[in-house]
């Protein structure tokens, strides 16, 4: 069972209570406990059972404009009073920062509604061995020849405090299954998967849906072409797509936007993707994935259109950066929390069929975003498609443009689907450059 | 040296009796406990950002038979949570039996006493540092528009029991040193970013004013980038430099020589033992007792020695990285590569310091011989498709090459390959072997180790390289 409320506040405000007593003027702590319990699967027998128990306190104290940090997994009252005097010791010595301070307390966030963000259901080891003989049971197809499937469930609690009285906190559950495939065909192998993940267990997908989508997406890949380097449309799958939008949110973070370090630094109220995207973030989404009710400085999430018809209207600020670029907080200290394009007009069959010749993309790899220039280059693999028919496989292929381009070139469908955290329709974009042979 | 007993209701007694109570009908497990204290001090935008300490104590229990692994980890040093974790690992391998083999390698002697990073240079010398380290970086010009600097250190201490009592400890400090200097002229920006560090105390890196140099490397890696154009489009040749550019060697090679994914035949290279998967004069190495290098360790997460293990000799395959699992599964010995992030991560064989040995070329000889390509200096991350083979990373540092003559310098491309077949297309292995400078980070399943690489200018005959230009 995670620890109860009433444990996880008694030991916030013993942290706040003593970093007070010690010297500070202010402060925050969150204490964090997790159980995770975990079963994998592979080539139909029972490979690895973990469980996982995670207890955590962070403390953040201020002298004034002076301020430290320290965090801890051993919550005996001896070592935390050890770290919280080493905590102050630090502080006095670290030096001023004019823009350091506790979140106005006029915004901080309390429960106005329900999220639902908590299953009290329980999936015992048994059962999660079940569905995965299933999801194993439907992922060996003719050609696939080996599978990793597991189910992971997650309950979580924590509380937020800080010396200005907040003290506010909820617990969450998640639960988790997936399936990797391995196919082979001559000498070639290739590997995909198929995944769900929910708050509530009985949100969760079918097991038989999860196999057999992940032996279906490992097949197709057989035996991949290295195509020409050209200039030419490529379609974003949805699993790809939502990069785009983290992209956006890491380069509108304040952090980024105050450092000066980010290609859309100055461009509020600037038109930054075409007339017909809307990009939103809304933290209270029934069972979001990204739901929440506050962000992690305790300042209450509203929904915020941050792009309206092309144009950025908003950045994600904390408290801190905040003070520095002169605005207030919005609570998206620690990011964003259900965020998504507004899905598009045209149907997935017809964004294919919008060009003669498109390269559909269903994986990248690397780490090729610079959030500085904008400059975007990965490793990439997917399908040829031909008059809106899927040709054959392509890998090993670079895909490469800039940011400021790829914004403004998006055409998106009208397939929306909330998975994650963060969503986006197949997306169409014109004018990137891939390079092959 | 950590008591791990020390303030609970749990004796050493005890958790020897839970462990072999635990682990006796099972073919190997063990329990690892691990006691770390880190901090961090970052300066950022003309100010110190944050300086923050951790603490973390905690212990994974492990038991394995045939092929299932149970695990279960927990903070909570006390008799409640290992018995309640026992009975967990109990249920998993409820009908399994194995047979416990007692027998584990002589020890080597231990690389790391008395280095403890954090308590031995003061906050205060370092907060001073920093401050020293932006007022550099800042002289250098009005060009000069954000520097970001920061101290990492680490000690963690791990002990490891084992059915029948056996126990091993050792020490690990890790340190790190990193610059980053955003640079701004007629309106564009490039950043560099230059680190060092490794397993020794921050006095042996810092001396001399060797932090200049890391300031001055981050600040030409940017001034470079200012002057580059875009990068070309398409198959060429490419050299690259020596030391960190063996991420290559790391991503394209060494993931799929890691045991697990061959004894689950998952690697492109599961089935090429004792066969040529590189050009000859092609030799690579994974050593784990290298000098104070960030993949060095006394001992691995098992227990088990580390060595310098020869994966590939002259262009052919001669062993597999192994943990104790996979090695069993395989027949064969654990070859000291069993890792793991923390105790909240169950052991996976991984790499330590990677390394392709020198050939005989200069790399003047290779540069020299490119008609039309890249030369490749520095890289940021990489990333493999073990089953693919595919592995990608993107160039940090990187100049045309023009009729055997090194040209501008290109930015931000993207280079793409094939594992298995990318080192049958190094055509010349130069004689100027580098180790990178302490900054590796490796990812594997979610969890991140400290590795190293070394290999000297390589010329591979053909790559894709992802840039923009067609």
């Amino acid at each position: 069972m995670v620890k109860d409320k009433d444990y996880l506040k008694k030991t916030a405000s013993f942290c706040i209570d003593l970093a007070k007593k010690l010297g500070a003027t202010s402060s925050s702590a969150a204490v964090m406990h997790s159980i995770s319990e975990t079963v994998n699967f592979r080539n139909k027998k029972l490979d690895e059972s973990d469980r996982s128990d995670n207890l955590g306190v962070t403390l953040t104290t201020y002298i004034g404009k002076k301020k430290s940090s320290i965090s801890s997994s051993n919550l005996s009252e001896d070592n935390i009073k050890d770290l919280i005097e080493r905590c102050i010791e630090t502080t006095k010595i670290t030096p001023e920062d004019e823009f350091n301070s506790l979140p106005d307390k006029d915004l901080l966030g309390i429960e106005t509604k329900n999220l639902n963000l908590y299953d009290d259901d329980h999936i015992s080891n048994d059962e999660k061995i079940e569905y995965l003989k299933e999801v194993e049971e439907s992922a060996f197809k003719k050609g696939i020849i080996n599978t990793e499937s597991g189910f992971s469930e997650t309950k979580s609690n924590f509380i937020l405090a800080n010396s200005d009285g907040f003290l506010n906190g909820y617990k969450s559950s998640s639960f988790s299954a997936s399936c990797v495939a391995v196919a082979k065909s001559n000498e070639n192998m290739e590997r995909d998967y198929e995944f769900t993940n929910t708050c509530h267990l009985h949100d969760m997908a079918k097991p038989d849906q999860i196999g057999s989508l992940a032996a279906k997406k490992t097949i197709q890949k057989l035996n991949p072409q290295k195509i020409e380097s050209e200039k030419i449309s490529i379609i974003f799958d949805r699993r790809i797509s939502k990069g785009i939008l983290s992209s956006l949110a890491a380069a509108i973070s304040a952090s980024s936007i105050a450092r000066g370090t980010s290609f859309l630094k100055d461009k509020i109220n600037e038109k930054i993707f075409s007339n017909t995207i809307n990009v939103y973030d809304k933290p209270d989404i029934i069972r979001g994935l990204g739901s929440s009710y506050f962000d992690t400085e305790g300042v209450k999430a509203e929904e915020l259109k941050l792009v309206d018809q092309g144009i950025l209207k908003h950045y994600l600020v904390d408290t801190y950066n905040g003070k520095k670029l002169n605005m207030q907080s919005n609570g998206r200290s620690g990011g964003t929390s259900n965020l998504f394009f507004e899905k598009g007009s045209i149907s997935y069959k017809d964004l294919l069929k919008l060009n003669h010749r498109t390269l559909y993309i269903t994986e990248t790899i690397g780490h090729g975003s610079n959030f500085v220039t904008g400059d975007y280059s990965v490793g990439a693999t997917g399908f040829m498609v031909e008059n809106g028919v899927f040709k054959y496989p392509v890998s090993e292929i670079t895909i490469a443009g800039n940011f400021k381009d790829i914004f403004k070139n998006i055409t998106l469908a009208d397939d929306l689907e909330f998975k994650y955290a963060t969503n986006a329709p197949t997306m169409l974009i014109e004018g990137m450059v891939v390079a092959g042979k | 040296m950590t008591d791990f007993f020390n303030k609970t209701d749990l004796s050493r007694k005890d958790a020897e009796n839970i462990v072999s109570n635990t682990l006796n009908n099972c073919d190997d497990g063990e329990l690892y406990l691990e006691n770390s204290k880190s901090e961090s001090i970052i300066l950022d935008d003309d100010r110190i950002k944050s300086s923050s300490y951790r603490s973390d104590l905690g212990y994974g229990l492990r038991a394995i038979t045939g092929e299932v692994v149970a695990y279960s980890h927990s903070n909570e040093i006390s008799k409640n949570s290992l018995k309640q974790s026992a009975d967990n690992l109990k249920s998993t391998l409820k009908s399994k039996k194995g047979t416990y083999n007692n027998s584990i390698s002589k020890t080597n002697e231990k690389f790391y006493n008395n280095i403890n990073p954090i308590e031995k240079k003061s906050l205060n010398s370092k907060l001073e540092l920093l401050k020293e380290v932006n007022n550099y970086v800042r002289s250098k010009g009005a060009i000069v528009q954000q520097v970001t600097a920061s101290f990492a250190g680490e000690h963690k201490a791990i002990e490891i029991i084992r059915s029948g009592g056996e126990v091993l400890t050792d020490a690990r400090p890790l340190i790190r040193f990193n610059v980053s200097v955003m640079l701004e002229k007629n309106g564009k920006k490039e950043t560099g970013v230059y680190g060092i560090g490794g397993r020794q105390s921050y006095d042996e890196y810092l001396k001399n004013d060797n932090w200049k140099k890391v300031c001055d490397e981050a600040f030409r890696i940017a001034s470079v980038n200012l002057d580059s154009k875009p990068a070309p489009a398409g198959e060429m040749k490419v050299v690259l430099g020596p030391g960190w550019p063996a991420i290559l060697i790391h991503e394209a090679i060494g993931h799929g020589l890691e045991g697990d994914f061959n004894r689950k035949k998952t690697s492109a290279f599961h089935n090429l033992m004792g066969q040529k998967v590189a050009s000859e004069g092609v030799t690579i190495v994974d050593d784990g007792t290298l000098h104070q290098r960030r993949g060095s360790l006394t001992i691995d997460d098992e227990g088990t020695p580390t060595e310098k293990t020869i994966l590939i000799e002259n262009g052919i395959l001669k062993n597999f990285m192994q943990d104790r699992l996979n090695a069993r599964l395989m027949n064969t010995r654990s070859t000291g590569s069993g890792r793991r992030e923390s105790y909240k991560h169950v052991v996976l064989p991984r790499m330590r310091n990677t390394m392709m040995l020198n050939g005989k070329y200069s790399q003047e000889e290779m540069i020299r011989s490119v008609d039309k390509g890249i030369f490749a200096v520095s890289f940021g991350g990489g990333q493999v498709d073990i089953t693919s083979g595919k592995f990608v990373f993107n160039c940090t540092e990187a100049y045309e090459i023009i009729n055997g003559k090194i040209g501008s310098s290109i930015k931000g491309a993207t280079l793409i390959g094939d594992g298995p077949s990318i080192l049958k297309e190094v055509s010349l292995v130069g004689n100027n072997m580098m180790l990178d400078p302490g900054i590796g980070t490796c990812g594997k399943a979610g969890q991140g180790i400290p590795v190293g690489v070394a290999q000297p200018s390589i010329l591979i005959d053909k790559m894709t390289v992802g840039g923009t230009q067609l």
